[in-house]
């Protein structure tokens, strides 16, 4: 069981009632889809404010970023790095930077 | 004694405004979801501390909120908008097909009768209901049976933003879509026809076609609901047959280009608009923000400019940003999207701001409360 750390922009905390830095339990390999899934489990608001909830694609103006990496594009089924997957470091969900 | 309770929505969150009968002092509060669209704020008129809120982002998706306490607390409820069965094609600009797409709410038009029934317009443009307290959503497809293959989006996009429940007839309803037309339902939704008749648009490729008219509003009153306003792209009209047929009523305005509309609570030929200079230059003719008000249901339009700026003043009023109140004087309101919010108590003689500093508006409803 791994626990990682996840850092939401405000509009998604503000919408889970959540703190910005949220811990999730990872029963199998650390991947985005695992990461998400925890998430959208535990806050079920979430679900679709991320990725799509019916195609699971990352949603165009969202990014993540781990470990001074952009995470954006990895396959959702990659393990992600062993840093973020320890809990040393945490993944960011970031609002693009678009519009006013 | 009776309040007002005002539901703001803005480019960049909500604010809730509320006043006693005077509508003269008011208090704010907000903003409720910072940062986000609020496209619509609607209250129950069946449970009015039950509010439903169209909270939107291009970033992270749609959000509908709902308050069972005025307002003072919110949670997010259902958010998943799906197509019943396979949702096809529409046009696009480029003449080309493009399938649909779900993207925004624009418009919440609770049940006068359930606060748990709640319809939604959409944009890509169909209907949805949720009798769940907005927990989940159900299409009505039978909208998009109709022709929908020809729907086009406005710039804009293709939104269905206007629906009106006729409060005699439980069965029947309106909407209006933007660049589809207006179509009525006699049925609850099971089936639906177009009610374009007597409309002319000189800026598509047949001006009377029965598809394809840029509808931006459509008002009733509640006690003679046979008779429908409805400001288009140009034109203000009338149909007294249920929408069978239109006729031009736009008289002597200074344009006939707009999108806000409304009707005096307690006067059925009585209403409001809120003239544009055109469709490039969406600000008022000559920098002169006025409300234009008919009282004998059209045609002869009197300017009301008492308290509303008369000089430079270049601000937008959209389609869901202007209502009324149903107390004996009745209160006319609209939101600019310059982030004024003003309000009338003597139904459009005089105005003020309540507020003139918020986000670009995007909607304004009102409830009187008891």
């Amino acid at each position: 069981m791994a626990t990682v750390r996840v850092v939401l922009p405000y509009q998604l905390y503000t919408l889970a009632h959540s703190a910005a830095e949220l811990e999730l339990e990872i029963a199998d390999t650390v991947t985005l889809a695992a990461v998400l899934d925890a998430l959208e489990t535990a806050w079920p608001m979430l679900t679709g404010a991320v990725r799509d909830r019916v195609t699971g694609r990352r949603r165009p103006l969202v990014r993540f970023y781990a470990c001074q990496d952009d995470l954006s594009n990895l396959a959702p089924d990659i393990p992600l790095p062993d840093d973020l997957a320890a809990g040393r470091e945490p993944l960011l969900v970031v609002g693009a930077i678009a519009g006013g | 004694m009776s309040h007002i309770r005002v539901l703001v929505g803005t480019r960049k969150g909500a604010f809730i405004l509320t006043s006693d009968a005077a509508r003269r002092d008011w208090r704010v509060s907000g903003p409720f979801f910072g940062g986000w669209e609020i496209f619509h704020i609607a209250g129950s008129p069946a449970n009015p501390d039950r509010l439903y809120a169209s909270q939107t982002s291009s970033w992270f998706g749609q959000v509908i909120q709902r308050s069972d306490d005025g307002g003072a607390s919110w949670n997010p409820v259902g958010n998943d908008f799906r197509y019943a069965g396979d949702p096809g094609t529409h046009l696009y600009y480029d003449g080309s097909s493009k399938p649909w797409a779900f993207k925004r709410v624009w418009h919440l038009e609770p049940s006068p009768t359930d606060p748990d029934t709640v319809y939604a317009g959409v944009e890509d443009a169909a209907l949805f209901r949720s009798t769940d307290g907005g927990a989940s959503w159900q299409e009505l497809p039978a909208l998009r049976a109709q022709q929908g293959a020809k729907w086009m989006p406005g710039a804009g996009g293709m939104c269905l933003h206007t629906l009106l429940l006729d409060p005699v007839n439980p069965a029947r309803m309106y909407v209006a879509i933007s660049a589809a037309g207006a179509f009525r339902s006699d049925d609850a939704g099971a089936s639906w026809k177009p009610i374009t008749r007597g409309l002319h648009s000189q800026y598509i490729p047949e001006p009377e076609a029965e598809i394809g008219h840029c509808v931006q509003r459509i008002a009733m009153h509640p006690t003679r609901p046979q008779t429908l306003f409805m400001q288009k792209h140009w034109d203000v009209m009338r149909s007294d047959d249920a929408g069978d047929s239109w006729v031009e009523v736009s008289g002597n305005l200074p344009s006939d280009f707009g999108f806000a509309m409304a009707v005096h609570a307690h006067e059925p030929d009585t209403l409001y608009v809120v003239p544009i200079q055109s469709d490039s230059e969406h600000y008022p003719p000559e920098g002169k923000l006025r409300v234009y008000r008919s009282q004998t249901g059209g045609r002869t339009w009197d300017a009301l400019t008492d308290g509303l700026p008369q000089q430079h003043c270049y601000v937008n009023v959209l389609r869901d940003a202007m209502a009324v109140d149903t107390l004996d004087a009745c209160g006319v309101y609209f939101g600019t999207t310059g982030g004024q919010v003003y309000v009338s108590p003597d139904a459009g003689d005089h105005w003020q701001a309540i507020v003139r500093d918020l986000p670009a508006g995007l909607s304004v409803s009102v409830q009187t409360l008891p």
